[in-house]
């Protein structure tokens, strides 16, 4: 590794680990402080240029920290303390890692004499999270300090983006030792590849514009890698329709009429039957997982030609064999797309793709997102629908947690711009929802952050609704709660005689007291009449967060749905008839 | 591959492969004239497209600094193997016999045994095992593959 630049001081670990953060111009250290910790905190106490914000438990600080870096496209940054501080944060650190999300993740560790021998609140911390990061260090030496930092915070921004855990011995950060911070970092097993085969591209755009029947699908990678604006351009030149991936909502503005909607388990069914026969993919930033195109082998029973951009070649024919791999960096791969789209549509033109859209609105016309109204309960499509119309011109952060309710959000919130929509995806975490809120409004404090959640998501990390209290976070907590674990209630419906092993939750708090309790403002919702009352009444508490208990309809299901282990057109659609 | 020679590179490999549920035949590993970096010869079985994936997890890692398949081109490898047989009365001048047949040396004698050791690739270490009287065998070790490519195929930083 070879570092270059920066100014020679005496200094302890402690103060290394501080100075590090500052030279990163770390905003926000989502934390909780411990043993091996201390003299790293005392050195946060004795400077104001990282703001530290107290999580009430180390994953929610993980999350919260996630979240910002989703957020803002910056690395979110943690610090925790050795074994159960470390145990706690890995369920977050996961969550990173299967969303390719930046992320530096500080782990205090025991005196480095004490490593090995079972010391108090010992765990073996680059073991434990060795297969849920992109890469970590044991820093073993003072000196090392601001060079596994500079490295960390390198890898985890760079190329396919990921959480980079720095494991930190007590002893070495009272020691002190020469510092300087490195300006630059060039690791030689890590290089990165950015402009794809200009070759491929060409081929591929040259496949594109001899389409009958084209698709573009586009994944996180696209809002990762800052490509959104190019993607609208690209799928603009090109009148194509485009679909995106859960991960991927607000890289294509949702409400773009050449935006086919969300695909996947419970994509729209216009979005799943294009992709299923269309005759020209384009995958960007997207990796074909099992929820996004089901049965890999029904997937390939179709003749299709699959471009895929990807800045991880190991995502490339990782499931899905693909006609034309281009790896690269994302932006300057749309870029240079589109330079060939320019200068390739003048001279022959592209084919003609009007019959492709006339069936694309025949699939359109089944409507696969109408859901059944009641004057009696509250649907809970309804109110992510009414909150939609109600905030659709504002700048909205909306995070969910993982089951029915963020399916509905990602179904029915219309998500027009990127980072805006953050939820976990890949691990499908829950109890991300509020401490992700949480991440969101301290780096948008002004904007209106709301947390669509259910009422056994929310408990997942409920505790963090005191540090929402701390920092006066106004975040709008959106419950929709049918007294089930909705999500799995319905396979049990549909996979497993309808037997509820265990999906029902019984004895919930009250949530608008709880809420009370922490200092927030509660409700609770049961009429349908009273949703967009509610819902503008807490809008309206700018400077309070709200807790909105929506009492919904405890039957009602997520469609379209394709069972696991199905096809794209193996869809159940039967939104209207229950 | 190469590797960064760095603590924990090693089970950085060894846990993609159990993560990702590929196998490992065998894996020798041993720093290099350089001693930043260590070389790891790892055989495993899998279709082309497993064995794309393999090479584009190992490359991912950030420890690794360099991954070929040996396949793809003609190589060379060799296994390291010591064998202590039993060698009494008639068998001794036998087991001296096959040992040479094989090219084996004989490192180490005592009047009841011979260590024998035995370089080659894996199917004529294989053959060697096969040609003695199992009986004979009192005990194994054996590296796993070494491999280098053939002529001008160079690996290296």
């Amino acid at each position: 590794m070879e570092m270059t630049g920066g100014q020679v001081a005496e200094l302890s670990g402690a103060e290394i680990v501080s100075r590090c953060l500052a030279e990163e111009q770390v905003e926000f250290l989502f934390g909780y402080p411990g043993g091996a910790v201390l003299p790293i905190y005392d050195e946060l106490f004795k400077q104001d240029k990282v703001k530290h914000i107290l999580v009430r438990h180390e994953q929610a600080g993980v999350h919260a920290a996630d979240a910002y870096a989703r957020a803002t496209g910056k690395v979110g940054v943690a610090l925790v303390t050795s074994g159960p501080g470390v145990t706690n944060a890995i369920t977050g650190i996961a969550t990173a890692h299967l969303d390719s999300v930046p992320m530096v993740i500080l782990t205090g560790q025991v005196p480095t004499k004490a490593i090995g021998e079972d010391a108090f609140q010992e765990v073996d911390t680059v073991g434990i999270t060795r297969p849920c990061v992109k890469h970590n260090i044991l820093v073993k030496r003072a000196q090392d300090i601001a060079p596994a930092i500079k490295k960390a915070f390198h890898i985890a921004a760079t190329g396919r983006p990921g959480p980079v855990v720095v494991d930190i011995p007590k002893d070495i950060t009272l020691e002190t030792t020469n510092y300087f911070y490195p300006k630059s970092v060039a690791l030689r097993s890590y290089n990165l590849v950015t402009r794809g085969h200009s070759g491929q591209i060409r081929k591929a755009v040259e496949l594109l514009l001899s389409a009958k029947r084209p698709m573009i699908y586009s994944g996180g990678g696209v809002i990762m890698g800052n490509a959104s604006e190019l993607l609208t351009q690209f799928v603009h030149a090109l009148g194509y329709p485009c679909t995106n991936t859960l991960m991927g909502l607000g890289a294509f503005p949702a409400t773009d009429p050449l935006f086919l909607g969300m695909l996947g388990m419970h994509g729209t069914y216009e979005a799943n039957m294009a992709m299923q026969d269309c005759d020209v993919l384009l995958a960007i930033g997207a990796r074909f997982d099992d929820r996004v195109i089901g049965n890999p082998e029904h997937f390939m029973s179709v003749n299709r030609k699959i471009i895929h951009v990807d800045v991880d070649p190991s995502s490339i024919s990782k499931r899905v064999k693909v006609d034309i791999p281009i790896v690269g960096d994302v932006s300057e791969v749309l870029k240079s797309m589109l330079e060939h789209v320019a200068e390739l549509s003048k001279g022959s033109g592209k084919s003609d793709v009007d019959a492709w859209w006339k069936q694309i609105s025949v699939w359109r016309e089944k409507d696969c997102s109408k859901f059944g109204v009641s004057d009696t309960v509250i649907k809970p499509q309804s109110v992510v629908k009414t909150f939609y119309e109600l905030t659709k011109n504002e700048d909205v952060f909306v995070t969910s947690d993982v089951g029915q309710h963020q399916m509905w959000a990602a179904q029915y919130y219309k998500f027009d711009r990127p980072r805006r929509w953050i939820n976990s995806g890949g691990l499908g975490t829950m109890g991300v929802g509020l401490p992700y809120a949480m991440g969101c409004q301290f780096a948008y404090p002004d904007a209106l952050v709301a947390c669509i959640t259910g009422e056994a998501s929310i408990q997942m990390c409920i505790q963090e609704l005191s540090t929402a209290k701390q920092y006066n976070l106004p975040i709008k907590v959106i419950t929709l709660n049918n007294r089930y674990l909705g999500m799995v209630r319905q396979w049990q419906e549909f996979f497993h005689g309808n037997r509820h092993s265990e999906s029902y939750m019984d004895a919930l708090p009250d949530f608008v007291k709880l809420a009370e309790s922490y200092g927030h403002v509660g409700m609770r919702i049961e009429n349908p009449s009273d949703v967009e009352g509610a819902l503008k009444e807490a809008i309206a508490l700018k400077d309070r967060l709200v807790f909105m208990d929506f009492i919904t309809d405890q039957a009602e299901n997520v469609y379209p749905m394709i069972p696991g282990g199905k096809g794209l057109s193996e869809m159940i659609l039967d939104g209207s008839s229950d | 591959m190469l590797l960064e020679n760095e603590s924990g590179a090693l089970s950085r490999v060894a846990g993609l492969f159990s993560a990702r549920g590929y196998n490992i035949e065998s894996l020798t590993v041993a720093p290099t004239e350089d001693p930043s970096l260590s070389r790891m010869t790892i055989v495993t079985i899998g279709s082309d497209e497993v064995l794309e994936q393999i090479t584009k997890q190992l490359n991912k890692l950030v420890d690794v600094v360099k991954v070929i398949d040996l396949t793809e081109g003609s190589h060379i490898e060799r296994e390291l193997m010591l064998v202590k047989v039993r060698a009494v009365a008639k068998d001794r001048e036998e087991m001296k016999r096959i040992s040479d047949i094989f090219r084996g040396r004989i490192l180490d004698v005592t009047d009841k045994t011979y260590t024998i050791e035995l370089t080659g690739t894996g199917s004529k270490l294989d053959a060697f095992f096969d040609a003695l009287d199992r009986e004979a065998i009192l005990e194994t070790v054996r590296t796993g593959a070494s491999g280098i490519g053939r002529g001008d195929r160079i690996l290296k930083v």
